[in-house]
């Protein structure tokens, strides 16, 4: 994580060459253009919706069932498929951990 | 090597503060302990919901914890309040104080004294003694190695991940560097990312240990049926942008630094020596502050993107947030600003120097935002039922 490139132009940041998603710094309108680095060089994006401030955009392509990688570590997997630019949040990834919804519980009241 | 001011007890411990503490046994001395509290103002009270109806390792844990606080450094001294009938052995817990620790303890039992005029009575005399005594101990400085910090994070958002965590990351190295102690708790928020704290470990032994208490945790998720998204990550986590507990946990874990990890504690166990240790917990604020308070840590420096008020009756709380929108909406409790380090002005490094800072005044006796308040959360954290 040493490399992360916090700049001042920077307008969202990788944590690692391997991740899928970028978290913005400011909060991101519609058609807004985002910088970020990536192996060292600078990219751009073009944000498809308004996103807040710390929210997550996709940077890749992620398909419906693949893992979305944040500091190089899987943080969940995608519930439908998230094209580049889009929001990355509650809406459209789920967590594969503590998931006792999906394991026989015995519900209590 | 930097230099600490506090109070040497008889056993030897170190402590930053100089407190008298007065502990309920049981809710019923609650009422009983909070008014000698105001009759005594400099004195801390930590009243709480349980200490009966409680068997097994429910009522150890209980027990341990109420007794750490005790036997924490920073309390000079202390007054025990028990009803009589209670589960809590209050004999016990000041014997296992005093022998431990050296300290004057008192014990008022409610149904011996006759009741709550003549509990609160005696209670506030004998208070008043034990101040007399803890107001004698000399102030003294120590080198910082026999500092031991806590490092937590609560009301977490993106930023927590991005900045003030790897920040606080520094510090603990710097104080580890200095032959301090670290002690990270919160078992819940490293569900996703235990691996890479395992990978610290300085044994097979330890790693397994953590992934014990990893899975301890998340068997029980699976036995409550629920998805843990929307308990953690909170409602809060989410609007600041944490999708999953995953996603959460990767940001938390960089707070402990970089030093191997010397071993797994149960909670609320005393930490045994200097060097990196993971104490098991919940993630909740309250009850992992207070579990590492009985645990014998001196501070915690504590994290938040959303903005947290979290105090402790006996441990400073130094707070630390990575979201610039909240060093100025919460700055009646935020104590440091990383968030110069997400705009390219200041190096982690820098925003970890700055914490450190503020922990060598805090361990110096400046007072933290959470202490000039009055902010003296205390809660029990229970594993099972009331009978």
């Amino acid at each position: 994580m040493s490399k992360v490139g916090y700049e001042q132009d920077v307008t969202s940041i990788v944590m690692s060459d391997q991740d899928n998603v970028a978290t913005l710094l400011k909060d991101v309108e519609e058609e807004e253009t985002l910088l970020y680095v990536i192996n060292g060089q600078k990219a751009v994006l073009t944000a498809k919706q308004s996103i807040p401030f710390g929210h997550k955009i996709a940077i890749k392509p992620i398909e419906k069932l693949a893992t979305v990688i944040k500091y190089g570590e899987v943080i969940g997997a995608a519930t439908i498929d998230i094209e580049p630019g889009e929001h990355v949040h509650v809406h459209n990834i789920e967590g594969i951990r503590g998931r006792g919804d999906k394991a026989e519980g015995e519900k209590q009241r | 090597m930097s230099m600490i001011k506090g109070y040497r007890r008889s056993n030897g411990k170190f402590g930053i503060r100089n407190h008298l503490l007065i502990i309920p046994t049981v809710i019923c001395a609650n009422h009983v302990a909070n008014r000698i509290q105001q009759a005594v103002p400099d004195s801390v009270a930590i009243p709480h919901q349980h200490g009966c109806s409680q068997i097994g390792d429910d009522k150890e844990r209980t027990h341990r914890l109420l007794g750490g606080m005790g036997k924490n450094p920073n309390v000079g001294a202390v007054l025990l309040i028990s009803l009589g009938c209670e589960v809590i052995d209050a004999k016990v817990l000041k014997q296992e104080i005093e022998e431990e620790t050296g300290k004057p303890v008192e014990w008022l039992d409610i149904q011996d004294a006759g009741g709550t005029i003549k509990a609160i009575q005696k209670g506030s005399e004998l208070a008043k003694s034990l101040f007399k005594e803890i107001e004698k101990v000399p102030q003294v400085d120590v080198p910082i190695s026999e500092l031991i910090l806590g490092v937590k994070c609560g009301g977490s958002d993106a930023t927590s991940g991005l900045c003030s965590n790897p920040a606080l990351g520094k510090t603990a190295d710097q104080l580890l560097n200095q032959g301090g102690t670290i002690v990270m708790g919160e078992t819940t928020e490293i569900i996703g990312a235990e691996h890479i704290v395992a990978q610290k470990a300085v044994s097979e032994e330890v790693a397994n240990k953590l992934y014990a208490y990893v899975n301890k945790f998340e068997k029980e998720v699976e036995r409550i049926g629920a998805d843990m998204r929307g308990g953690n990550p909170s409602p809060g986590n989410i609007e600041g942008g944490l999708s999953t507990i995953e996603e959460k946990s990767l940001g938390c874990i960089s707070k402990a630094g970089t030093a191997p990890l010397n071993d797994v504690l149960s909670f609320a166990d005393e930490i045994p020596g200097n060097g990196y240790y993971f104490m098991d917990s919940p993630g909740n604020d309250i009850e992992c502050v207070s579990g590492m308070a009985a645990a014998g840590v001196h501070m915690v420096c504590f994290t938040t993107g959303r903005g947290t008020p979290t105090g402790n009756p006996i441990i400073p709380v130094i707070k630390i947030t990575g979201n610039e929108h909240t060093a100025i909406k919460m700055i009646d409790n935020i104590d440091i600003d990383t968030s110069p380090v997400m705009k390219g002005k200041e190096t982690t490094e820098e925003a970890g120097n700055r914490i450190f800072e503020t922990v060598l005044k805090t361990a110096q006796g400046e007072l933290t935002k959470a202490e000039i308040l009055g902010h003296q959360e205390f809660s029990i954290s229970r594993i099972s039922i009331s009978l």
